[in-house]
């Protein structure tokens, strides 16, 4: 239970800097995700907050306390790790409560801590056994029950879903957001998958190169997206973008329309603004269709709904709605109003 | 080996190595074992009748015997827990980012090249040495009176000499464990409060009972049969006070020119070793599992 504050939060590795300077408020009980392309520093800025990276230059301050100067254990957060980073010789209840062994708590107290987290996480026929001898899904729960057993005042997970099958990754997911809600703590998640950021966070911050491209909900982000980034990166299949006289035609350098956004219709004739194109690809995924097709604007992504007909070769009108078009200026900022 | 036509393959093709193997070491054990039933000495041509036990009886009842077993297990014992407790120290300190690593790297590693015959001497005659050696040269430099090593303390002297031969090996191995240890299980602890001192008994040693088991079994197997640093230093004595089970049986059949007596001893290592081998896998073994 904690805001968590950042202030011009650098960090170099020798010569090369990873984060330039980043501003951020986490509001206490919140869920925040970062998010970004591989290597974009989000794993960089999380283990600053952590404590396992020594900042450059800025101030992170949990509940209004500077704690640069404070070792990890110290700042009261607890990480979950991309690779669960068990202790291979414990069992699930030495490495639940090593933490608390650590901080020199009472043997009854353990235990009934140890006892409820593994409770909480379906994890009591489990206790005695080693991590080798769990499955998958089982020792990230270990990893989490590691973490929330000490009670701490946030959460940090990095990439925690990474090593899961699709099916399982979807369920800890729900549950790692469930949990987090049930406890209020307030918890950054990191991922370079943007499906995880928008069902999971209450905000998302969009990382690019070590900075923040948007910092707000996920619906705000699919919405208002604040730049070409943003845009290209929130949402899937991502954004259709087209320069040139379209785009001039609305005083933008570029527009960009979602792929559920633009609406298909058979044939070569359509209203004014619609493009016309040819199909090359059909995705039928049964409760969706995505098509891709080309037209004199390069190609452009359609999402609709349900089943239709369509094939490869065939023509097809694309028409977008014209009220939900992104329009963007040459930074790449998005011009509102 | 998936099928079963490249197992036969894989067996018809090893076949003839491991026949050769066999041939190899059960030759010798056999003529051992059929020596250590015979009156066999070098200086008594009447030399090769059947005795029975005779030799093993001797060998046993020789109190030579019980100090030398003695000997040879606080030999094995003292060398086993110095290069284990060393090796896990200057291993650990490695693991160390360190300037000029390279070089430290090599010189922990370099008496392992050395042979024994040769580090013998140069302890015996360079360093414990109680007229010219260092330590001497130490010793009277801090006004203290020099220890005579091979007169007052031959069995720590050879414990030491032998020590610092194991202690490369040791350290190698134990450095090669230390860095396959996850990085982020090291963070994990550290996040979970633990200090150097909790990390180091909770998560490195934890980490190390594998690789330690390795070394206490390798260790011991080539420790049993320390010879030549015996043989080069103190030769056994003074008495018998550095007399092990490999020099014993080596005195029997070189000195006393006894070869039954000495193969009997010989059989009598061999049951030794492997008490000891399957003594310690007992022990340690089940670090090796899975
Ligand atoms: N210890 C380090 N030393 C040097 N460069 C590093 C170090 N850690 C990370 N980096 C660099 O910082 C950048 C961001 O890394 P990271 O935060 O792990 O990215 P992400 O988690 O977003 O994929 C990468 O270019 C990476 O190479
Ligand atoms: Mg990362």
């Amino acid at each position: 239970m904690a805001s968590i504050t950042l202030q011009g939060v650098r960090k170099t590795f020798g010569a090369v800097e990873v984060i330039p300077g980043v501003d951020l408020a986490i509001e206490d009980k919140s869920f925040v995700v970062f998010v970004g392309p591989s290597g974009c520093g989000k794993s960089t800025l999380l283990r600053l907050i952590a404590g396992l990276e020594d900042v450059t230059a800025g101030q992170i301050r949990i509940d209004g306390v500077d704690v640069v100067q404070v070792p990890p254990a110290k700042r009261g957060l607890s990480m979950v790790f991309q690779s669960y980073a068990l202790y291979p010789h414990m069992s699930v209840r030495g490495n639940i409560a090593f933490a608390l062994k650590m901080a020199g708590m009472n043997k009854a107290e353990i235990d009934r801590r140890v006892t409820a987290a593994a409770a909480t996480l379906n994890l009591t026929p489990y206790l005695d056994r080693k991590p080798r001898d769990l499955s998958g899904g089982q020792r990230q729960r270990v990893a989490i029950g590691r973490a929330i057993v000490r009670e701490p005042k946030g959460f940090l997970f990095d990439e925690p879903l990474s090593n899961l099958d699709a099916a399982l990754r979807v369920q800890m997911r729900l549950e790692i957001a469930t949990l987090q809600k049930s406890l209020g703590t307030t918890a950054i998640y990191v991922t370079h998958d943007q499906v995880e950021a928008m069902t999971m966070a209450d905000k998302i911050v969009v990382l690019n190169a070590g900075r923040i491209e948007q910092y707000g909900s996920p619906l705000e982000l699919y919405e208002r997206p604040a730049n070409l980034f943003v845009a290209g990166f929130i949402g899937s299949p991502k954004m259709n973008f087209v320069t040139g006289a379209p785009a001039a035609a609305l005083g933008a350098a570029t527009i960009g329309v979602r792929p559920e956004h633009v609406a298909v219709r058979p044939g070569a004739d359509g209203p004014r603004g619609s493009w016309s194109g040819r199909v090359t690809v059909a995705e039928h995924l049964g409760s969706d269709t995505f098509l891709f097709a080309d037209t004199e604007l390069g190609t452009v992504t359609v999402r609709a709904a349900g089943e239709i007909g369509l094939k490869p070769g065939d023509s097809v009108r694309l028409i977008p709605d014209s009220a939900r078009i992104h329009r963007f200026d040459q930074a790449g900022r998005a011009i509102r109003g | 080996m998936a099928t079963r036509q490249t197992q036969i393959l894989g067996r018809s093709v090893t076949a003839p190595s491991v026949l050769l193997l066999l041939a190899w070491s059960l030759a010798p054990l056999a003529a051992t074992i059929y020596f250590s039933f015979t009156y066999y000495n070098l200086l008594n041509p009447a030399s090769g009748q059947f005795v029975g036990i005779d030799n093993y009886s001797y060998f046993l009842t020789d109190p030579a015997f019980l100090a030398s077993l003695k000997n040879t297990l606080v030999l094995v014992g003292s060398v086993l827990v110095i290069t284990v407790v060393l090796g896990t120290l200057v291993a650990v300190l490695m693991n160390q980012p360190v300037i000029g690593l390279n070089i430290v790297r090599l010189m922990v590693i370099a008496p392992f090249f050395v042979m024994p015959t040769v580090s013998a001497l140069v302890w015996k005659n360079l360093l414990m040495h109680p007229v010219s050696g260092l330590f001497a040269w130490i010793a009277n430099s801090l006004g203290l009176h020099p220890i005579d090593w091979f007169a007052n303390a031959p069995m720590l002297a050879v414990i030491l000499i032998v020590a610092w031969q194991w202690l490369p090996f040791a350290t190698l191995i134990l450095l090669t464990a230390l860095q396959s240890l996850d990085g982020e299980q090291l963070e994990a602890a550290e996040m979970d409060g633990a200090g150097p001192f909790s990390t180091f008994f909770y998560i490195t040693l934890a980490h190390l009972a594998r690789p330690i088991t390795v070394v206490i079994l390798i260790e011991t197997i080539f420790l049993l049969s320390v010879f030549a640093e015996i043989f080069v230093t103190t030769g056994g004595g003074p008495g018998l006070a550095t007399t092990n089970i490999a020099f014993l049986i080596y005195s029997q059949a070189l000195i006393q020119y006894d070869v039954g007596g000495a193969s009997a001893g010989g059989i009598v290592a061999v049951i030794l070793a492997n008490i000891v081998a399957t003594f310690l896998v007992r022990l340690v073994g089940k670090n090796l599992e899975a």
